[in-house]
């Protein structure tokens, strides 16, 4: 065995995007593999939980989970990798915030069951199954991981050190991160590790935005020809750059596309979605009600707008759900 | 805030008692509550009222944070239009409170429940109005429960 530092790479309710970004570090991935032993990382090595289950605690320098936590078996690995990591990070926006998968909780979970498993128009499910926990078979008993009812970001399971925001974080927030991690200068517990400050500030839009907006329809990217260099917002199209945090440097915007969030709030803001509510509605052009509402009717989905990367992490965290007794609720299903 | 979380249906010897955190205007509805004290009106004492300087400065943060936190409805009060005290903020309330409104319905929670009034500093009879009118309301809906996370999941970690 090397002293070489060990890291652990996991992925939980995600799209594997995180893990294609490791990958996409190209040549930077090389340096971080020089740097450390990569002691589990299911998506590409063939390591397995009893492995980590066998390490002594701490054993494990860092761990970097990506995704949010939706079942039994995410949160179980979850304090696991705890258990076993020095620094556990929180990687990309779902581990983060509760990202894509966090718009879940705008459904129950008997919602999502009825949709997926019986009546999306792709689905061939005679019998209705529904997923359950446990099995019996002739003897045999095959087990499932439960599914709770909401979706979870990651220091709503487990303590947390740091976070890498991004959905995915870009290679080079992913590298400024790791290097900053090895090098001991690690900043304080509980940060975000990209800059501090809007998106706005490294848009090359960002002198084209007027001093006053104001807007009398908001416009989706489909509906108009967008000028290459103007400030989208200017342009009507709903951008979340003023209350995003930097760090990507600008990525959508340069391609075209209005910032839709995903590095998150900055540090002063706990709420990101009402932060970008706030922005938005003060550019709208009216002070007459009626006028107001109108005006509002161009933006028919304001969770999935200003919630797009953090529903979990909300301070409402998800759709209120329909009347039931307390007992149900949320533990997951028994077979 | 003294007592616990009423937890009382709307029928039965003991009914539910709404708790409303308000959010007033230190110019116009924050003294129309003061006045309505000194006139020694009678109104529902649900409410917890909270003073900020201008109808403006209620972050959406603040309403949601009020939800989070066990509010069963929340009341913005603020100066009628072309009387804020900083010109303009009654409208930067308008134009969130309208945005916010149609946030909350997607996340299920009843319009009743969410409300602007614009009360000047001599209107506590309006103010006495409004609040017993919406503390009937949101009594009618029930509470609105959104604390069940530690229900659910009680071994959760605390998130500030
Ligand atoms: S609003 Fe969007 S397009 Fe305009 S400067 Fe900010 S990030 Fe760039
Ligand atoms: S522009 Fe916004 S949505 Fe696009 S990568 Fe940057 S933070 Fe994410
Ligand atoms: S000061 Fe009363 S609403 Fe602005």
């Amino acid at each position: 065995m090397t002293d070489k530092p060990k890291v652990a790479f996991y992925w939980c309710a995600s799209c594997g995007g995180c893990e294609e970004a490791v990958v996409d570090l190209a040549e930077g991935v090389l340096n971080v593999v020089a740097a450390v032993d990569i002691a589990f990382w299911p998506v590409a090595l063939d390591f397995k939980r009893r492995d980590v289950e066998a390490m002594a605690d701490g054993a494990l320098l860092a761990s970097f989970v990506n995704g949010a936590i939706r079942t039994t078996e995410q949160e179980e690995m979850a304090h696991l990798l705890r258990h076993k990591s020095q620094v556990l990070v929180a990687f990309g926006s779902c581990a983060q915030l509760g990202g894509i998968p966090g718009l879940a909780n705008l459904s129950s979970r008997d919602e999502i069951f009825q949709t997926v498993y019986k009546e999306a128009p792709s689905t061939v499910n005679p019998e209705g199954a529904l997923p359950k926990s446990l099995h019996r078979d002739n003897g045999d008993c095959v087990s499932l991981p439960g599914f709770y009812e909401t979706v979870r970001a990651l220091n709503q399971v487990v303590d947390v050190d740091y976070y890498i925001p991004g959905c995915p974080p870009t290679p080079k927030i992913i590298q400024q991160a790791v290097e900053a991690l090895l090098s001991g200068k690690a900043p304080e517990k509980g940060s975000v590790l990209a800059p501090d400050r809007a998106l706005c500030d490294e848009c090359p839009r960002k002198d084209t935005r007027p001093e006053k907006l104001t807007l009398t329809a908001f416009k989706r990217p489909q509906e108009i020809l967008i000028d290459a260099e103007k400030c989208l917002l200017a342009q009507g199209v709903v951008c979340l750059g003023p209350a995003t945090r930097g760090g990507c440097e600008a990525l959508c915007t340069r391609g075209n596309m209005p910032c839709t969030g995903c590095f998150g709030p900055t540090s002063r803001v706990r709420d990101f979605g009402a932060k970008a509510l706030s922005a938005t509605a003060s550019i709208i052009d009216s002070n007459d009600e009626k006028q107001i509402d109108q005006i509002l009717d161009t933006l028919p989905d304001p969770v999935g707008l200003f919630y797009r990367y953090s529903l979990p992490a909300s301070l409402l965290r998800r759709k209120k759900l329909p009347e039931q007794p307390a007992t149900k609720g949320c533990a997951p299903k028994a077979g | 805030m003294p007592e616990a979380k009423p937890e009382t249906p709307a029928v039965g010897p003991k009914r539910f008692e709404p708790r409303i955190v308000a959010f007033f205007c230190n110019w116009c509805t924050y003294l129309a509550a003061d006045l309505a004290g000194t006139s020694r009106m009678k109104y529902a004492p649900n409410m917890r009222v909270i003073r900020t300087m201008c109808s403006g400065r209620v972050d959406p943060q603040f309403v949601l944070d009020a939800f989070a936190h066990g509010a069963d409805g929340v009341l913005i009060g603020g100066c009628h239009p072309g009387d804020c005290h900083y010109q303009e903020g009654n409208y930067k309330a308008l134009r969130r409170v309208h945005l916010l409104k149609r946030l909350l319905r997607e996340m299920g929670i009843e319009e009743e429940r969410f409300r602007l009034e614009w009360i000047s500093a001599a209107e506590a009879d309006r103010l006495k109005t409004a609040v017993n009118d919406m503390v009937e309301k949101v009594r009618a809906l029930g509470p609105l429960r959104l604390e069940t996370t530690a229900e659910f999941f009680p071994e959760e970690v605390k998130v500030a």
